[in-house]
């Protein structure tokens, strides 16, 4: 089992996100690493600068570097980004959109967990097209990841496995939108939220994170519970997303449990501290509400022993 | 501009005929279509009388099996695409890539539709469902301003679709798993968004509070009218303040902007409500009906009949006039 780093949803500074990255690179024992910005376009420009050596360093470490497209392409400046991207000499395109698709198609590329990918014929239209890769969507159940996987075994059919999960993406931007300012002049406020702006319930109840144009949940996926039923099920590499806390050791904990240096109950008691701030929840893979928990089998088991 | 009005029963569908549709949408009563509420919908041999019904009126009936297929489950997303071609649909309205790609090769004549929960929003990706699958038309999400959709007309080898009234979504269509976030049913998977089931409203200090699953969507004073808890026009809190951080509760309404969406080069407008009664739609129909036709003798267009239906709820023209941007 690989595992992959997501792009960097949130808007962090180009300083900080530049050091996330060279950390990234020399320490996270993760093979696949996915970069550029996907969210708002509007971002884009500066992280440029630091892109080169980002990209150097990441794959000087032997990391392989895919290249996310914007999620949502509306406008002529997006158009043009997502054009320039599949352009581009030497990268390798995570697809995000379908607009970039007929331009990609017989080169290798991956698909990205915002390309409705929720069955093993759509899957398969896409591997027909030089997709190697397929980041499948966070809502789907076991079942459906594990016809997936089992339909398509020379593919790396990769899931969404820690992180606050994308549920939403709007033409409009929420984070202008509670600041009272436009989106074109929006002063890029969401800067000041670089793990998101925490929405709640009018009676107090964690429930969202706003990230601009993007929703993402509260809670984080941890999916360290299923990994070993995951990796049985055909599914190849598992995507941790960036979040504001210590990734690299997420990324140990995860390949501690994958390597079966420690116990998944082990990990998930070592993963609590390094992100206190969100409460952890796997029930997209449980087919169950998204936000909850699924009881483990394993603590089921020892009840029904005792 | 074709008049494209929603049909959840035989019922509506013969309303929606009689009161001057182009055109009716319609769907299976299953997981395949994206308003698989209880009790509507068509079963095989409903759809097979709707469809001679609104052919001898000479109003086209198109089918709308526009969830994602199930994995495992492909054979139910199939039989439903055969089934509309045999009963004589107009178009098959889709959203999945896969099932596009099975209805195009399995049956290449019949004309294709790709549905709004496509998420098509720009001529890249128009293109591409035209040149894969023969797409004829693409319905497009409710995220565009008339300029650009306007641009869109102007680059894209296909007819283009709009929706002008009723229910509207604040997020990317078919990009959107905030329902299944909270209930474990998405209108991706299921054909539902903030489903009946998992609503609840009680009284608490004088007001009424909705909830849908375990999240409290909204509270409502003692004068103020209760609303469903569609979960992204709910009230919610940030650090900035309490309020709609999503959207009002508003529904769209785009007859001001008729005329621009037909200078815009649109092929059809679309009514959203299939899971509305009879009456309602015999009358958002008939005003449409006059609305378009007004529009074609160079008349003023009389909207007024139309904000009754509204049902006392704010409407908006969506991001038809983008005043957020």
């Amino acid at each position: 089992m690989q595992l992959t780093l997501g792009p960097v949803l949130f808007n962090w500074s180009p300083e900080f996100w530049r050091d996330f990255y060279f950390r990234i690179a020399d320490e996270a024992p993760v093979e696949t690493v996915v970069v550029g910005e996907v969210v708002c376009s509007k971002r884009s420009p500066f992280f440029l600068k630091h892109l080169p050596e980002v990209v150097d360093r990441l794959a000087a470490a032997g990391k392989k570097v895919l290249f996310g497209s914007l999620i949502l392409v509306s406008q002529p400046r997006e158009r043009r980004q997502t054009v320039e991207l599949t352009e581009a000499e030497g990268v390798t395109v995570e697809i995000n959109d379908l607009s970039c698709l007929a331009s990609l198609a017989g080169r290798p590329h991956a698909i990205g967990p915002f390309v409705n990918t929720y069955n093993e014929a759509t899957a398969a239209y896409f591997v027909r097209g030089g997709a190697e890769r397929i980041c499948l969507p966070p809502e789907l159940s076991m079942p459906s990841v594990a016809a997936i996987a089992a339909a398509l075994p020379d593919v790396v059919v990769e899931v969404f496995a820690f992180g606050k999960v994308p549920l939403a993406i709007s033409a409009r931007c929420y984070h202008a939108r509670v600041h009272k300012l436009s989106k074109d002049n929006c002063r890029f406020v969401c800067e000041q939220d670089p793990d998101g702006l925490a929405v709640k319930t009018l009676d107090g109840a964690d429930f969202l994170s706003v990230n601009g144009v993007q929703i993402l949940s509260r809670a984080c996926t941890n999916l360290l519970g299923s990994v070993h039923d995951l990796a049985g099920a055909g599914v190849r590499a598992l995507r941790l997303s960036p979040q504001k806390c210590d990734m690299v050791e997420v990324a140990r904990v995860f390949r501690d449990v994958l390597d079966g240096c420690r116990d998944a109950e082990d990990g998930i008691r070592a993963l609590a501290p390094l992100y206190p701030d969100a409460p952890f929840a796997d029930g997209f893979l449980h087919a169950i509400p998204g936000f909850a928990l699924a009881p483990r089998l394993a603590s089921r088991a020892s009840r029904r022993a005792t | 501009m074709e008049l494209i009005c929603p049909a959840g029963t035989p019922a509506a569908l013969k309303a929606a005929v009689e009161a001057g549709a182009d055109a009716v949408y319609c769907g299976f009563r299953d997981e395949t279509n994206a308003r698989n509420f209880p009790g509507l919908n068509f079963s095989r041999e409903e759809l097979r009388a709707a469809i001679a019904l609104a052919h001898e009126r000479g109003v086209k009936v198109l089918v709308a099996i526009n969830t994602f297929a199930r994995a495992g489950a492909l054979d139910v997303w199939h039989r439903a695409v055969d089934d509309a071609v045999e009963a004589g649909a107009d178009a098959l309205i889709l959203a999945d890539v896969g099932l596009l790609d099975y209805a195009s090769r399995r049956h290449p004549d019949q004309r294709l539709h790709v549905s709004v929960q496509a998420a098509a929003a720009n001529p890249d990706v128009i293109r591409f469902y035209v040149e894969a699958f023969g797409a004829r038309r693409v319905v497009l999400p409710r995220v565009l301003s008339v300029a650009e959709i306007a641009a869109i007309v102007r680059e894209v080898d296909c007819e283009t679709e709009v929706f002008v009234f009723g229910g509207l979504c604040v997020m990317a269509e078919g990009r959107c798993s905030l329902s299944s976030y909270v209930t474990g049913k998405s209108p991706n998977m299921q054909g539902v968004c903030s489903p009946a089931s998992h609503v609840s409203y009680h009284e608490a200090d004088g007001g009424t509070v909705s909830r849908l699953g375990d999240f409290t969507i909204n509270v409502f004073a003692e004068d103020e009218p209760v609303g469903y808890p569609t979960l992204c026009k709910g009230r919610f809190r940030t650090e900035h303040g309490a309020g709609y951080i999503f959207e009002e509760p508003v529904s769209l309404d785009a007859a001001t902007q008729l005329l621009g969406l037909h200078e815009a080069g649109v092929t059809a407008l679309k009514i959203e409500g299939r899971q509305r009664g009879r009456a309602y739609i015999e009358r958002v129909v008939r005003s449409f009906r006059q609305a378009l036709d007004a529009l074609e003798a160079g008349l003023p267009v009389e909207t007024t009949e139309l904000i009754a239906m509204t049902e006392g709820q704010a409407t908006t023209v969506g991001a038809y006039r983008k005043t957020w941007r």
